[in-house]
């Protein structure tokens, strides 16, 4: 019974590890620190808990209803997501292996564990460029492509990139 | 012919809950018609984004009022369904995107107040606000990093950007009057541990945006008593044109999903 369980699970967490996050394709969502936790409960259900990034990222939704139906091809009609919202994501849930890929993507990983408040607020230190490792850049808008990414420029290379935000 | 009570707290904490996601959503409507209309593309993007962080927010909580209510409204049927009087969010959030200079003097007033309100509703004794607040302040604090730092780039700017942003806080200050004003729904919130006293946050909030207008070298207006009270209900002519274009399609084609 035990080792039923331990199948299901283990096929479950392989199954989530190759659902990309829809902005990032880089990335799957279990790099992310998306997935809470996996499990089977009292009901025999296989329980998935997700934390949703960003409150507006429109693609919560869309990576909820991949879950959805990925678990549903592995394990079917016995699946059960349940989005998740305490304690809320954190960046510093990504990954080591995350952010590896974010950086080879031409990403800046979020550079610092743990976002306080002040960090958040006052962090000016400019991000080294990810083609060519000048630390010459500077910040061109907090908001970028998508909500979890900040819009800097090399002063050195001049081509623009992107910085996973620290949050 | 007397209704049945409702259980102790739970229409004040309805009440609750509207004002804090109408605001959301109200203002991320507004903040939605810069699209495509902004200055430079970086500020529409980031106009956009966080446009989409307060509707995000609604979401969380209109559906959450939803379920406090119990009669099977869910969070679009509440954003998109209702009419003028029902809404209850603050008449400053509602008020008109004018130039930039004033979209983003109304931003700071606002992103100020709710850095200040979700700090202290995250240890609500209400475990489901208090999770969305901690969700929602860190992206909050993000929102005041940007339109703070616009403030004090306009108003230490050239005399003509400056001049243009005193002139916005005059038009917008006396609405912050009703951010503060308390009535028995605040109370009610207030000794259940569910929400923080107002006054906490006004003197807070106050701190902050003193230092903001500091850097900025711009003038703080006078309070002056004030007679608008969008969250009883009592709204500005502006909200009627907003709430038309935000549910024309609801309206037009019941129950359309895409």
């Amino acid at each position: 019974m035990n080792a039923q369980i331990d199948t299901r699970v283990a096929a479950a967490w392989r199954a989530l590890a190759a659902v990309e996050d829809p902005e990032i394709p880089a990335l799957s969502i279990v790099d992310l620190g998306l997935v809470r936790s996996v499990g089977i409960e009292a009901d025999g259900a296989l329980h998935v808990h997700l934390s949703p990034t960003y409150t507006g990222c429109p693609a919560t939704d869309v990576i909820r209803r991949t879950v959805e139906q990925t678990l549903n091809d592995i394990d079917p009609g016995r699946c059960v997501v349940t989005p998740v919202l305490a304690p809320p994501w954190t960046s510093d849930w990504i990954t080591a292996a995350g952010r590896d890929k974010l950086a080879a993507y031409g990403i800046v990983p979020p550079p610092y564990a743990v976002s306080s408040a002040s960090q958040l607020l006052h962090d000016e230190r400019p991000r080294a460029c990810p083609r060519c490792a000048s630390v010459e850049t500077a910040c061109v808008s907090q908001f970028g492509s998508t909500p979890c990414k900040a819009l800097h420029r090399c002063s050195a290379c001049l081509e623009p990139f992107e910085v996973f935000k620290c949050i | 012919m007397s209704a049945a009570p409702a259980p102790p707290g739970e229409p004040a904490l309805l009440r609750y809950l509207l004002r804090l996601g109408d605001s959301s959503l109200v203002l991320g409507q507004r903040l939605g018609e810069w699209v495509g209309h902004a200055p430079a593309v970086e500020e529409d993007l980031g106009l956009a984004n966080i446009a989409l962080d307060k509707i995000g927010q609604a979401r969380l909580l209109l559906a959450y009022a939803g379920e406090v209510e119990g009669r099977g409204r869910g969070e679009d049927e509440i954003a998109f369904l209702r009419e003028h009087g029902e809404y209850l969010n603050p008449v400053l959030v509602e008020q008109p995107n004018g130039d930039f200079g004033q979209t983003i003097v109304r931003q700071v007033l606002i992103d100020a107040y709710q850095l200040e309100l979700y700090e202290r509703l995250a240890s609500s004794t209400d475990a489901r606000l208090a999770a969305i607040a901690a969700k929602t302040v860190k992206e909050t604090r993000y929102h005041l990093r940007y339109s703070g730092g616009w403030l004090v780039r306009l108003g230490d700017g050239t005399a003509e950007s400056h001049a243009r942003v005193q002139d916005a806080l005059e038009r917008l200050w006396p609405y912050t009057v009703e951010l503060f004003a308390e009535d028995e729904v605040d109370r009610a919130m207030t000794d259940g541990g569910i929400a923080p006293p107002l006054a906490a946050i006004q003197a807070a909030w106050s701190v902050r945006i003193d230092g903001i207008l500091d850097e900025a070298t711009l003038v703080r207006p006078r309070d002056r008593p004030y007679a608008w009270f969008g969250k009883r209900g009592e709204h500005s002519e502006h909200l009627g044109y907003l709430l038309a274009e935000m549910q024309y399609l609801q309206r037009t084609y019941p129950g359309a999903r895409w």
